[in-house]
Protein backbone atom coordinates (compact mmCIF):
# COMPACT_ATOMS: atom_id res chain seq x y z
CA UNK A 1 0.00 0.00 0.00
CA UNK A 2 1.29 3.42 -0.95
CA UNK A 3 -0.56 5.10 1.86
CA UNK A 4 1.08 6.01 5.14
CA UNK A 5 -0.63 5.10 8.39
CA UNK A 6 -0.56 7.59 11.20
CA UNK A 7 -1.60 7.29 14.80
CA UNK A 8 -5.25 7.96 15.60
CA UNK A 9 -4.14 10.52 18.16
CA UNK A 10 -3.08 12.91 15.39
CA UNK A 11 -4.52 16.29 16.28
CA UNK A 12 -6.39 18.36 13.74
CA UNK A 13 -7.57 21.95 13.66
CA UNK A 14 -11.23 21.49 14.57
CA UNK A 15 -12.13 24.97 15.91
CA UNK A 16 -12.67 26.51 12.48
CA UNK A 17 -14.69 23.46 11.38
CA UNK A 18 -16.92 23.77 14.45
CA UNK A 19 -17.63 27.43 13.65
CA UNK A 20 -18.54 26.72 10.02
CA UNK A 21 -20.68 23.70 11.01
CA UNK A 22 -22.73 25.75 13.47
CA UNK A 23 -23.20 28.53 10.93
CA UNK A 24 -24.26 26.01 8.29
CA UNK A 25 -27.12 25.00 10.61
CA UNK A 26 -27.97 28.62 11.43
CA UNK A 27 -28.05 29.64 7.75
CA UNK A 28 -30.01 26.49 6.93
CA UNK A 29 -32.78 27.58 9.31
CA UNK A 30 -32.65 31.22 8.14
CA UNK A 31 -32.47 30.45 4.42
CA UNK A 32 -35.16 27.78 4.47
CA UNK A 33 -37.43 30.08 6.52
CA UNK A 34 -36.95 32.74 3.83
CA UNK A 35 -37.77 30.06 1.24
CA UNK A 36 -41.01 29.10 2.99
CA UNK A 37 -41.86 32.80 3.31
CA UNK A 38 -41.45 33.53 -0.41
CA UNK A 39 -43.22 30.30 -1.40
CA UNK A 40 -46.12 31.41 0.83
CA UNK A 41 -46.06 34.86 -0.80
CA UNK A 42 -46.64 33.20 -4.17
CA UNK A 43 -49.60 31.26 -2.77
CA UNK A 44 -50.95 34.07 -0.59
CA UNK A 45 -49.77 37.40 -2.04
CA UNK A 46 -51.00 39.50 0.91
CA UNK A 47 -47.84 38.26 2.65
CA UNK A 48 -45.93 40.88 0.65
CA UNK A 49 -47.50 43.38 3.11
CA UNK A 50 -47.26 46.11 0.45
CA UNK A 51 -43.71 46.73 1.63
CA UNK A 52 -40.79 46.84 -0.81
CA UNK A 53 -38.50 45.49 1.91
CA UNK A 54 -40.59 42.33 2.32
CA UNK A 55 -41.51 41.87 -1.33
CA UNK A 56 -40.92 38.61 -3.19
CA UNK A 57 -38.44 40.27 -5.56
CA UNK A 58 -36.12 41.36 -2.76
CA UNK A 59 -36.56 38.28 -0.56
CA UNK A 60 -35.95 35.70 -3.27
CA UNK A 61 -32.18 36.39 -3.45
CA UNK A 62 -32.12 36.46 0.37
CA UNK A 63 -33.41 32.87 0.24
CA UNK A 64 -31.06 31.68 -2.52
CA UNK A 65 -28.06 33.47 -0.99
CA UNK A 66 -28.68 32.11 2.51
CA UNK A 67 -29.25 28.51 1.42
CA UNK A 68 -26.61 28.27 -1.33
CA UNK A 69 -23.81 30.37 0.12
CA UNK A 70 -24.81 30.45 3.80
CA UNK A 71 -25.93 26.87 4.40
CA UNK A 72 -24.22 25.12 1.45
CA UNK A 73 -21.10 27.29 1.50
CA UNK A 74 -20.54 26.98 5.25
CA UNK A 75 -21.11 23.20 5.07
CA UNK A 76 -18.53 23.03 2.26
CA UNK A 77 -15.96 25.12 4.14
CA UNK A 78 -16.49 22.91 7.22
CA UNK A 79 -16.33 19.55 5.47
CA UNK A 80 -13.49 20.51 3.12
CA UNK A 81 -11.34 21.65 6.07
CA UNK A 82 -12.23 18.38 7.84
CA UNK A 83 -11.66 16.08 4.87
CA UNK A 84 -8.42 17.70 3.68
CA UNK A 85 -6.88 17.43 7.15
CA UNK A 86 -7.96 13.85 7.76
CA UNK A 87 -7.06 12.48 4.35
CA UNK A 88 -3.74 14.36 4.21
CA UNK A 89 -3.06 13.60 7.89
CA UNK A 90 -1.90 17.10 8.59
CA UNK A 91 -3.17 20.27 10.24
CA UNK A 92 -4.61 23.19 8.30
CA UNK A 93 -2.14 25.48 6.58
CA UNK A 94 -2.29 29.09 7.86
CA UNK A 95 -5.03 28.80 10.55
CA UNK A 96 -5.19 32.62 10.78
CA UNK A 97 -6.16 32.77 7.13
CA UNK A 98 -8.75 30.04 7.74
CA UNK A 99 -10.26 32.19 10.51
CA UNK A 100 -10.40 35.10 8.04
CA UNK A 101 -12.35 32.87 5.62
CA UNK A 102 -14.92 32.26 8.37
CA UNK A 103 -15.54 35.89 9.35
CA UNK A 104 -15.20 37.08 5.76
CA UNK A 105 -17.72 34.54 4.47
CA UNK A 106 -20.26 35.28 7.22
CA UNK A 107 -19.87 39.01 6.47
CA UNK A 108 -20.57 38.30 2.79
CA UNK A 109 -23.83 36.48 3.58
CA UNK A 110 -25.07 39.14 6.01
CA UNK A 111 -24.08 42.11 3.79
CA UNK A 112 -25.61 40.44 0.74
CA UNK A 113 -28.93 39.83 2.52
CA UNK A 114 -29.03 43.42 3.84
CA UNK A 115 -28.23 44.83 0.41
CA UNK A 116 -30.98 42.74 -1.25
CA UNK A 117 -33.73 43.87 1.13
CA UNK A 118 -32.49 47.45 0.67
CA UNK A 119 -33.00 47.06 -3.07
CA UNK A 120 -29.42 46.65 -4.34
CA UNK A 121 -29.00 43.90 -6.93
CA UNK A 122 -26.98 43.27 -10.09
CA UNK A 123 -29.91 41.23 -11.37
CA UNK A 124 -27.68 38.22 -12.12
CA UNK A 125 -29.12 34.98 -10.81
CA UNK A 126 -27.23 33.51 -7.81
CA UNK A 127 -24.83 36.46 -8.16
CA UNK A 128 -27.04 39.38 -7.16
CA UNK A 129 -24.35 40.89 -4.90
CA UNK A 130 -23.13 44.32 -5.98
CA UNK A 131 -19.46 45.01 -6.63
CA UNK A 132 -18.16 45.85 -3.10
CA UNK A 133 -19.47 42.50 -1.80
CA UNK A 134 -18.10 40.75 -4.91
CA UNK A 135 -14.65 42.08 -4.01
CA UNK A 136 -14.98 40.74 -0.46
CA UNK A 137 -15.97 37.33 -1.88
CA UNK A 138 -12.82 37.46 -4.04
CA UNK A 139 -10.52 38.08 -1.03
CA UNK A 140 -12.19 35.33 1.01
CA UNK A 141 -12.00 32.90 -1.88
CA UNK A 142 -8.31 33.53 -2.52
CA UNK A 143 -7.66 32.95 1.19
CA UNK A 144 -9.74 29.73 1.04
CA UNK A 145 -7.75 28.50 -1.95
CA UNK A 146 -4.48 29.31 -0.17
CA UNK A 147 -5.53 27.40 2.97
CA UNK A 148 -6.77 24.37 1.02
CA UNK A 149 -3.86 24.15 -1.43
CA UNK A 150 -1.34 24.91 1.35
CA UNK A 151 -2.77 22.03 3.39
CA UNK A 152 -2.56 19.69 0.39
CA UNK A 153 1.07 20.73 -0.12
CA UNK A 154 2.08 19.91 3.45
CA UNK A 155 0.31 16.51 3.40
CA UNK A 156 1.89 13.45 4.99
CA UNK A 157 -0.07 11.14 2.70
CA UNK A 158 1.64 10.81 -0.72
CA UNK A 159 -1.64 10.42 -2.65
CA UNK A 160 -4.30 13.14 -2.73
CA UNK A 161 -7.60 11.35 -2.00
CA UNK A 162 -10.26 11.86 -4.69
CA UNK A 163 -12.62 13.85 -2.44
CA UNK A 164 -9.98 16.59 -2.33
CA UNK A 165 -9.84 16.70 -6.15
CA UNK A 166 -13.55 17.49 -6.21
CA UNK A 167 -13.16 20.17 -3.52
CA UNK A 168 -10.18 21.66 -5.35
CA UNK A 169 -12.02 21.84 -8.67
CA UNK A 170 -14.88 23.57 -6.84
CA UNK A 171 -12.50 26.17 -5.39
CA UNK A 172 -10.68 26.83 -8.69
CA UNK A 173 -13.75 26.94 -10.91
CA UNK A 174 -15.75 29.09 -8.48
CA UNK A 175 -12.89 31.64 -8.54
CA UNK A 176 -12.98 31.67 -12.33
CA UNK A 177 -16.77 31.92 -12.52
CA UNK A 178 -17.06 34.61 -9.88
CA UNK A 179 -14.40 36.78 -11.50
CA UNK A 180 -15.71 36.71 -15.06
CA UNK A 181 -19.42 36.81 -14.23
CA UNK A 182 -18.92 39.90 -12.08
CA UNK A 183 -16.79 41.99 -14.44
CA UNK A 184 -18.61 45.28 -14.04
CA UNK A 185 -18.02 49.01 -13.94
CA UNK A 186 -19.29 50.85 -10.84
CA UNK A 187 -21.19 54.08 -11.43
CA UNK A 188 -18.72 55.76 -9.07
CA UNK A 189 -16.46 54.78 -6.22
CA UNK A 190 -19.06 55.49 -3.55
CA UNK A 191 -22.02 53.99 -5.35
CA UNK A 192 -23.29 50.43 -4.89
CA UNK A 193 -24.57 50.41 -8.47
CA UNK A 194 -22.54 48.90 -11.30
CA UNK A 195 -23.09 47.81 -14.89
CA UNK A 196 -21.87 44.61 -16.53
CA UNK A 197 -19.02 44.72 -19.03
CA UNK A 198 -21.03 42.40 -21.27
CA UNK A 199 -24.24 43.27 -23.06
CA UNK A 200 -27.17 41.61 -24.82
CA UNK A 201 -26.89 37.92 -25.69
CA UNK A 202 -23.23 37.86 -24.57
CA UNK A 203 -24.29 39.03 -21.12
CA UNK A 204 -26.96 36.34 -20.99
CA UNK A 205 -24.44 33.70 -22.05
CA UNK A 206 -21.89 34.85 -19.44
CA UNK A 207 -24.61 34.81 -16.80
CA UNK A 208 -25.65 31.23 -17.63
CA UNK A 209 -22.10 30.05 -18.08
CA UNK A 210 -21.77 31.17 -14.46
CA UNK A 211 -25.21 30.00 -13.39
CA UNK A 212 -24.98 26.43 -14.59
CA UNK A 213 -21.36 26.03 -13.52
CA UNK A 214 -22.34 27.29 -10.07
CA UNK A 215 -24.71 24.32 -10.09
CA UNK A 216 -22.00 22.08 -11.56
CA UNK A 217 -19.07 23.00 -9.38
CA UNK A 218 -20.52 24.64 -6.24
CA UNK A 219 -23.60 22.44 -5.83
CA UNK A 220 -22.37 19.25 -7.49
CA UNK A 221 -18.61 18.81 -7.61
CA UNK A 222 -18.06 20.08 -4.06
CA UNK A 223 -20.87 17.98 -2.62
CA UNK A 224 -19.47 14.97 -4.50
CA UNK A 225 -16.26 15.63 -2.57
CA UNK A 226 -18.38 15.39 0.56
CA UNK A 227 -19.97 12.18 -0.74
CA UNK A 228 -16.64 10.52 -1.60
CA UNK A 229 -15.42 10.94 1.97
CA UNK A 230 -18.49 10.70 4.18
CA UNK A 231 -20.38 7.85 2.47
CA UNK A 232 -17.46 5.39 2.69
CA UNK A 233 -16.53 6.70 6.13
CA UNK A 234 -20.01 6.37 7.57
CA UNK A 235 -20.64 3.01 5.90
CA UNK A 236 -17.28 1.79 7.23
CA UNK A 237 -16.48 0.50 3.75
CA UNK A 238 -14.21 1.96 1.06
CA UNK A 239 -15.77 3.49 -2.04
CA UNK A 240 -16.97 0.90 -4.59
CA UNK A 241 -14.43 1.75 -7.30
CA UNK A 242 -11.61 4.25 -6.98
CA UNK A 243 -10.88 4.07 -10.70
CA UNK A 244 -14.48 4.97 -11.48
CA UNK A 245 -14.16 7.96 -9.14
CA UNK A 246 -11.16 9.22 -11.18
CA UNK A 247 -13.03 8.92 -14.47
CA UNK A 248 -16.11 10.48 -12.79
CA UNK A 249 -14.00 13.49 -11.76
CA UNK A 250 -12.37 14.13 -15.12
CA UNK A 251 -15.50 13.51 -17.19
CA UNK A 252 -17.49 15.88 -15.00
CA UNK A 253 -14.77 18.54 -15.17
CA UNK A 254 -14.42 18.29 -18.96
CA UNK A 255 -18.16 18.40 -19.67
CA UNK A 256 -19.82 20.69 -17.13
CA UNK A 257 -18.15 23.86 -18.48
CA UNK A 258 -20.05 23.61 -21.77
CA UNK A 259 -23.64 23.11 -20.71
CA UNK A 260 -24.72 26.60 -19.52
CA UNK A 261 -26.14 27.63 -22.88
CA UNK A 262 -28.96 25.07 -22.58
CA UNK A 263 -30.63 27.74 -20.40
CA UNK A 264 -30.93 29.93 -23.49
CA UNK A 265 -32.71 27.75 -26.04
CA UNK A 266 -35.03 29.66 -28.41
CA UNK A 267 -33.42 33.02 -27.62
CA UNK A 268 -31.18 35.50 -29.47
CA UNK A 269 -28.21 33.24 -28.73
CA UNK A 270 -26.86 31.52 -31.89
CA UNK A 271 -28.53 28.15 -32.38
CA UNK A 272 -25.24 26.25 -32.51
CA UNK A 273 -24.27 27.50 -29.05
CA UNK A 274 -27.40 26.22 -27.31
CA UNK A 275 -27.26 22.97 -29.32
CA UNK A 276 -23.69 22.49 -28.08
CA UNK A 277 -24.93 23.03 -24.51
CA UNK A 278 -27.68 20.44 -24.98
CA UNK A 279 -25.22 17.92 -26.50
CA UNK A 280 -22.83 18.18 -23.58
CA UNK A 281 -25.78 18.00 -21.15
CA UNK A 282 -26.80 14.63 -22.63
CA UNK A 283 -23.22 13.35 -22.45
CA UNK A 284 -23.04 14.50 -18.83
CA UNK A 285 -25.58 11.86 -17.90
CA UNK A 286 -22.84 9.19 -18.13
CA UNK A 287 -20.38 10.57 -15.54
CA UNK A 288 -23.24 11.70 -13.30
CA UNK A 289 -24.74 8.23 -13.17
CA UNK A 290 -21.29 6.64 -12.93
CA UNK A 291 -20.70 8.68 -9.78
CA UNK A 292 -24.13 7.94 -8.37
CA UNK A 293 -23.66 4.19 -8.92
CA UNK A 294 -20.20 4.40 -7.37
CA UNK A 295 -21.66 6.04 -4.26
CA UNK A 296 -24.65 3.75 -3.90
CA UNK A 297 -22.65 0.57 -4.59
CA UNK A 298 -20.33 1.50 -1.72
CA UNK A 299 -23.08 0.00 0.43
CA UNK A 300 -23.08 -3.19 -1.66
CA UNK A 301 -23.46 -6.16 0.66
CA UNK A 302 -24.45 -3.98 3.62
CA UNK A 303 -27.87 -2.74 2.60
CA UNK A 304 -29.22 -3.62 6.05
CA UNK A 305 -27.57 -0.40 7.32
CA UNK A 306 -30.33 1.49 5.52
CA UNK A 307 -32.92 -0.05 7.85
CA UNK A 308 -31.18 0.95 11.04
CA UNK A 309 -29.12 4.05 10.32
CA UNK A 310 -30.96 7.28 9.39
CA UNK A 311 -27.66 9.05 8.55
CA UNK A 312 -26.90 6.38 5.96
CA UNK A 313 -30.46 6.78 4.70
CA UNK A 314 -29.88 10.52 4.21
CA UNK A 315 -26.76 9.77 2.16
CA UNK A 316 -28.28 7.09 -0.06
CA UNK A 317 -31.49 9.05 -0.67
CA UNK A 318 -29.29 12.05 -1.54
CA UNK A 319 -27.50 9.92 -4.14
CA UNK A 320 -30.84 8.73 -5.50
CA UNK A 321 -31.99 12.33 -5.93
CA UNK A 322 -28.62 13.12 -7.52
CA UNK A 323 -29.33 10.38 -10.06
CA UNK A 324 -32.87 11.58 -10.61
CA UNK A 325 -32.01 15.25 -11.11
CA UNK A 326 -29.05 14.44 -13.36
CA UNK A 327 -31.46 12.46 -15.53
CA UNK A 328 -34.10 15.19 -15.50
CA UNK A 329 -31.54 17.93 -16.33
CA UNK A 330 -30.36 16.45 -19.66
CA UNK A 331 -34.00 15.67 -20.51
CA UNK A 332 -34.96 19.30 -19.96
CA UNK A 333 -31.98 20.48 -22.00
CA UNK A 334 -33.46 18.88 -25.14
CA UNK A 335 -34.85 21.70 -27.27
CA UNK A 336 -38.32 20.18 -27.71
CA UNK A 337 -38.72 19.44 -23.99
CA UNK A 338 -37.29 22.86 -23.15
CA UNK A 339 -39.87 24.54 -25.40
CA UNK A 340 -42.47 23.23 -22.94
CA UNK A 341 -40.53 23.45 -19.67
CA UNK A 342 -38.65 26.74 -19.92
CA UNK A 343 -39.96 29.70 -17.88
CA UNK A 344 -42.32 27.32 -16.05
CA UNK A 345 -42.31 25.93 -12.51
CA UNK A 346 -40.91 22.64 -13.81
CA UNK A 347 -37.48 24.35 -13.77
CA UNK A 348 -38.04 25.44 -10.17
CA UNK A 349 -38.98 21.87 -9.25
CA UNK A 350 -35.90 20.51 -11.02
CA UNK A 351 -33.61 22.89 -9.15
CA UNK A 352 -35.17 21.88 -5.84
CA UNK A 353 -34.98 18.14 -6.50
CA UNK A 354 -31.24 18.76 -6.76
CA UNK A 355 -31.01 21.37 -4.00
CA UNK A 356 -33.23 19.70 -1.39
CA UNK A 357 -32.88 16.07 -2.45
CA UNK A 358 -29.18 15.98 -3.27
CA UNK A 359 -27.32 18.98 -1.84
CA UNK A 360 -29.16 19.43 1.45
CA UNK A 361 -29.54 15.71 2.18
CA UNK A 362 -25.87 14.83 1.57
CA UNK A 363 -24.95 17.87 3.70
CA UNK A 364 -27.31 16.73 6.50
CA UNK A 365 -25.85 13.21 6.45
CA UNK A 366 -22.28 14.51 6.47
CA UNK A 367 -22.92 17.05 9.26
CA UNK A 368 -24.67 14.42 11.41
CA UNK A 369 -21.62 12.19 10.93
CA UNK A 370 -19.03 14.91 11.52
CA UNK A 371 -20.42 17.11 14.30
CA UNK A 372 -20.38 14.48 17.10
CA UNK A 373 -16.76 13.68 16.16
CA UNK A 374 -15.81 17.36 16.37
CA UNK A 375 -17.12 17.59 19.93
CA UNK A 376 -15.96 14.04 20.76
CA UNK A 377 -19.41 12.85 21.80
CA UNK A 378 -22.46 10.91 20.56
CA UNK A 379 -25.42 12.40 18.71
CA UNK A 380 -28.14 13.55 21.16
CA UNK A 381 -31.05 11.75 19.50
CA UNK A 382 -31.13 9.24 16.64
CA UNK A 383 -34.95 9.41 16.75
CA UNK A 384 -34.79 13.12 15.89
CA UNK A 385 -32.53 12.33 12.91
CA UNK A 386 -35.08 9.78 11.78
CA UNK A 387 -37.90 12.31 12.11
CA UNK A 388 -35.76 14.84 10.21
CA UNK A 389 -35.17 12.31 7.44
CA UNK A 390 -38.86 11.64 6.88
CA UNK A 391 -39.83 15.32 7.09
CA UNK A 392 -37.13 16.19 4.55
CA UNK A 393 -38.09 13.37 2.19
CA UNK A 394 -41.83 14.07 2.32
CA UNK A 395 -41.16 17.82 1.98
CA UNK A 396 -38.97 17.31 -1.08
CA UNK A 397 -41.48 14.98 -2.75
CA UNK A 398 -44.38 17.38 -2.09
CA UNK A 399 -42.33 20.26 -3.49
CA UNK A 400 -41.18 18.61 -6.70
CA UNK A 401 -44.53 16.92 -7.40
CA UNK A 402 -46.33 20.26 -7.03
CA UNK A 403 -43.86 21.92 -9.38
CA UNK A 404 -44.06 19.14 -11.97
CA UNK A 405 -47.85 19.44 -12.17
CA UNK A 406 -47.75 23.22 -12.04
CA UNK A 407 -44.91 23.55 -14.58
CA UNK A 408 -46.28 21.13 -17.16
CA UNK A 409 -49.77 22.68 -16.81
CA UNK A 410 -48.28 26.15 -17.33
CA UNK A 411 -46.35 25.02 -20.39
CA UNK A 412 -49.44 23.40 -21.92
CA UNK A 413 -51.72 26.35 -21.12
CA UNK A 414 -49.31 28.89 -22.60
CA UNK A 415 -49.07 27.03 -25.91
CA UNK A 416 -52.78 26.11 -26.25
CA UNK A 417 -54.66 27.63 -29.18
CA UNK A 418 -58.38 27.74 -29.82
CA UNK A 419 -60.06 26.83 -33.14
CA UNK A 420 -59.45 30.36 -34.45
CA UNK A 421 -55.70 30.28 -33.77
CA UNK A 422 -55.89 32.61 -30.78
CA UNK A 423 -54.26 31.81 -27.43
CA UNK A 424 -56.76 29.73 -25.47
CA UNK A 425 -55.79 31.03 -22.03
CA UNK A 426 -54.73 34.44 -20.77
CA UNK A 427 -51.63 34.55 -18.59
CA UNK A 428 -53.66 35.36 -15.50
CA UNK A 429 -55.77 32.23 -16.05
CA UNK A 430 -52.59 30.15 -15.91
CA UNK A 431 -51.59 31.94 -12.67
CA UNK A 432 -54.99 31.19 -11.11
CA UNK A 433 -54.69 27.51 -12.13
CA UNK A 434 -51.35 27.27 -10.28
CA UNK A 435 -52.72 28.36 -6.91
CA UNK A 436 -53.32 24.89 -5.35
CA UNK A 437 -49.83 23.78 -6.39
CA UNK A 438 -48.22 26.92 -4.95
CA UNK A 439 -49.94 26.15 -1.65
CA UNK A 440 -48.75 22.52 -1.90
CA UNK A 441 -45.18 23.71 -2.57
CA UNK A 442 -45.28 26.02 0.46
CA UNK A 443 -46.49 23.09 2.62
CA UNK A 444 -43.66 20.92 1.24
CA UNK A 445 -41.22 23.67 2.23
CA UNK A 446 -42.73 23.79 5.72
CA UNK A 447 -42.08 20.05 6.10
CA UNK A 448 -38.48 20.54 5.01
CA UNK A 449 -38.00 23.54 7.32
CA UNK A 450 -39.47 21.65 10.29
CA UNK A 451 -36.88 18.91 9.71
CA UNK A 452 -34.15 21.56 9.62
CA UNK A 453 -35.36 23.01 12.94
CA UNK A 454 -35.28 19.50 14.47
CA UNK A 455 -31.70 19.18 13.24
CA UNK A 456 -30.78 22.51 14.84
CA UNK A 457 -32.24 21.33 18.19
CA UNK A 458 -30.49 17.96 17.92
CA UNK A 459 -27.15 19.57 17.09
CA UNK A 460 -27.53 22.16 19.87
CA UNK A 461 -28.13 19.37 22.41
CA UNK A 462 -25.25 17.31 20.98
CA UNK A 463 -22.83 20.23 21.23
CA UNK A 464 -24.01 21.02 24.75
CA UNK A 465 -23.49 17.39 25.75
CA UNK A 466 -20.03 17.40 24.16
CA UNK A 467 -19.05 20.56 26.03
CA UNK A 468 -20.35 19.21 29.35
CA UNK A 469 -18.46 15.95 28.86
CA UNK A 470 -15.28 17.89 28.08
CA UNK A 471 -15.78 20.05 31.19
CA UNK A 472 -16.34 17.06 33.48
CA UNK A 473 -13.33 15.23 31.98
CA UNK A 474 -11.25 18.34 32.66
CA UNK A 475 -12.58 18.53 36.23
CA UNK A 476 -11.81 14.84 36.84
CA UNK A 477 -8.29 15.34 35.52
CA UNK A 478 -7.82 18.35 37.82
CA UNK A 479 -9.06 16.36 40.84
CA UNK A 480 -6.80 13.44 39.96
CA UNK A 481 -3.85 15.83 39.68
CA UNK A 482 -4.52 17.11 43.20
CA UNK B 1 0.27 32.50 -35.75
CA UNK B 2 -2.59 33.71 -37.94
CA UNK B 3 -3.87 30.14 -38.03
CA UNK B 4 -4.16 30.12 -34.21
CA UNK B 5 -5.88 33.52 -34.19
CA UNK B 6 -8.84 32.12 -36.13
CA UNK B 7 -11.49 30.60 -33.81
CA UNK B 8 -12.63 28.36 -36.67
CA UNK B 9 -9.27 26.57 -36.32
CA UNK B 10 -8.70 26.74 -32.58
CA UNK B 11 -12.17 25.47 -31.58
CA UNK B 12 -11.78 22.03 -33.23
CA UNK B 13 -8.15 21.96 -32.11
CA UNK B 14 -9.26 22.58 -28.50
CA UNK B 15 -11.90 19.86 -28.83
CA UNK B 16 -9.29 17.45 -30.18
CA UNK B 17 -6.81 18.21 -27.37
CA UNK B 18 -9.46 17.80 -24.63
CA UNK B 19 -10.91 14.64 -26.18
CA UNK B 20 -7.50 12.98 -26.63
CA UNK B 21 -6.51 13.97 -23.06
CA UNK B 22 -9.71 12.47 -21.69
CA UNK B 23 -9.20 9.23 -23.67
CA UNK B 24 -5.62 9.09 -22.35
CA UNK B 25 -6.91 9.43 -18.75
CA UNK B 26 -9.42 6.60 -19.26
CA UNK B 27 -6.72 4.42 -20.83
CA UNK B 28 -4.32 5.23 -17.99
CA UNK B 29 -6.95 4.33 -15.38
CA UNK B 30 -8.21 1.10 -16.96
CA UNK B 31 -5.29 0.12 -19.22
CA UNK B 32 -3.18 -1.83 -16.75
CA UNK B 33 -4.28 -4.34 -14.11
CA UNK B 34 -1.21 -3.62 -11.99
CA UNK B 35 -1.84 0.14 -12.04
CA UNK B 36 -5.54 -0.49 -11.43
CA UNK B 37 -4.74 -2.48 -8.29
CA UNK B 38 -2.47 0.28 -7.04
CA UNK B 39 -5.10 2.94 -7.72
CA UNK B 40 -7.76 0.92 -5.91
CA UNK B 41 -5.58 0.84 -2.79
CA UNK B 42 -6.07 4.59 -2.41
CA UNK B 43 -9.73 4.01 -1.55
CA UNK B 44 -8.62 3.10 1.98
CA UNK B 45 -7.13 6.54 2.72
CA UNK B 46 -10.18 7.79 4.70
CA UNK B 47 -9.70 4.91 7.15
CA UNK B 48 -6.00 5.38 7.84
CA UNK B 49 -6.37 7.92 10.63
CA UNK B 50 -8.95 5.94 12.56
CA UNK B 51 -7.27 2.84 13.87
CA UNK B 52 -10.00 2.53 16.46
CA UNK B 53 -12.78 2.45 13.87
CA UNK B 54 -13.89 -0.84 12.37
CA UNK B 55 -13.47 -1.15 8.63
CA UNK B 56 -15.50 -3.57 6.56
CA UNK B 57 -13.23 -4.66 3.70
CA UNK B 58 -15.92 -6.04 1.42
CA UNK B 59 -15.21 -3.49 -1.31
CA UNK B 60 -11.50 -3.37 -0.63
Amino acid sequence: MSATSVAAVEQYDYEIIKKFSIMAIVWGVVGMSAGVFIASQLAWPWLNFDSPFLSFGRFRPVHTGAVIFGFGGSALFATSYYVVQRTCQTRLFAPGLATFTFWGWQAVIVLAALSYVSGFSQGREYAEMEWPIDLLVLFVWVAYGAVFIGTLMQRKQPHIYVANWFYLSFILVTALLHTFNNLAVPVDLFSMKSYSLFSGAQDAMTQWWYGHNAVGFFLTSAFLGMMYYFVPKHAGRPVYSYRLSIVHFWALSFMYMWVGTHHLHWTALPDWASTLGATFSIMLLLPSWGGMINGIMTLSGAWDKLRTDPIMRFMIVALSFYGMSTFEGPLMSLKDVNALSHYTDWTVGHVHSGALGWVAMIAFGSLYHMIPKLWNTQIFSVKLINAHFWLATIGTLLYITAMWISGISQGLMWRAFDDFGNLQYSFVESVAAMHPFYAMRAIGGMFFLTGMVLMAINIYMTVRRGMREADSAQARAAVAAV
Amino acid sequence: MDWFADPANTKPLGLLIFFVTFCAIVLWVYGSKKRGKKLEEHKNIPFLDDEDEVKDKSNG
